[in-house]
């Protein structure tokens, strides 16, 4: 199994998402953004958090446009699996691979604490190893959080049971809660909370362990 | 030639930036203020010919996100 994370200029957790997917027994290398395609053989894609080009215009929107994404879109499209957390979420919400936009935090401050989530779905190759409902602790870390969408997209989310984390205690003002989403074919998956942050004892938690073990699992068994 | 590009939240989005400012006006002693809403003013310099239709293109890809902000392009001389 092989994982590329991407890197672009003021991308930050770049390293820590390596780290999680070697954990679960990737290899895992990262990926510089001026490339135009991803190297062969690549089961993930990760697109990290930071802040790519200083979040100019908007958050994610200039690295949206690197020449890296056309490839990561034309990899999506063919079914291959992303995931993107904080920046990573704002991109490709950005790339409209996910709908929705993230605004700033509704208290107008940057967060950054653990956060109680719940699993809003097990059905997804991201989530499959959490219990139906599960209450798991992940950090958080943003100022651009807060996950709008319209009434029909909300509807469509929900109708097809696309949410796939929610906020206990919601930290910046996301529209029902919301803190992940998945794509119509559940392969792409953006989350504001820092998985990769909550994979070793050492980090205060392991409760995003299961996430990359889940992806593991499923790239496996396909 | 230069075109000027307006970028503002649509009607209806909530602008936490905008009511923050709001409030401090108030508490500074304006009174009055009913709403305040912040954008982006974005000046682009450009090659002579370039129409509107492509400035357009430009908003639409990049310099807006058309799923909460509107813009308006103005060509200048």
């Amino acid at each position: 199994m092989k994982a590329a994370v991407l890197q672009f200029p003021g991308s930050n957790c770049d390293r820590d998402m390596v780290e999680g997917f070697r954990l679960a027994g990737f290899a895992a290398e990262t990926v510089w953004h001026k490339e135009t395609t991803l190297p062969d053989g690549i089961d993930v894609v990760g697109v990290p958090g930071g802040f790519s080009y200083g979040d100019y215009l908007r958050c994610g929107a200039i690295a949206a446009q690197s020449p890296i994404m056309r490839a990561v879109a034309d990899f999506a499209a063919k079914g291959g699996h992303v995931l993107g957390v904080c920046n990573g979420f704002q991109v490709l919400c950005e790339t409209r691979l996910l709908p929705g936009v993230l605004m700033r935090n509704a208290g107008l401050k940057f967060v950054c604490r653990a956060e109680p989530l719940t699993v809003a779905t097990t059905d997804s190759p991201f989530t499959s190893e959490y219990g139906p409902g599960q209450s798991v602790t992940v950090p958080i870390a943003h100022h651009d959080g807060n996950y709008q969408i319209d009434d029909e997209g909300l509807a469509a989310l929900r109708a097809e049971d696309r949410i796939a984390f929610t906020y206990q205690d919601n930290p910046n003002g996301s529209r029902a809660n919301i803190a992940g989403v998945l794509s119509a074919n559940r392969r792409v998956l953006g989350m504001m909370p820092h998985p990769e942050r909550a994979v070793e004892d050492t980090q205060g938690g392991t409760d995003g362990a299961p996430l990359f073990a889940a992806l593991a699992g499923a790239l496996v068994a396909a | 030639m230069k075109a000027t590009v307006t970028v503002m939240l649509k009607q209806g989005v909530l602008d936490p930036q905008g009511e923050a400012v709001k409030s401090a006006l108030g508490s500074m002693g304006f009174e009055g203020v009913g709403g305040v809403r912040q954008g982006k003013l974005i000046e682009l310099d450009l090659a002579d010919g370039t129409t509107e239709a492509q400035v357009t293109e430009m908003c639409e890809k990049l310099l807006a996100n058309t799923v909460i902000e509107s813009y308006r392009v103005e060509m200048g001389a």
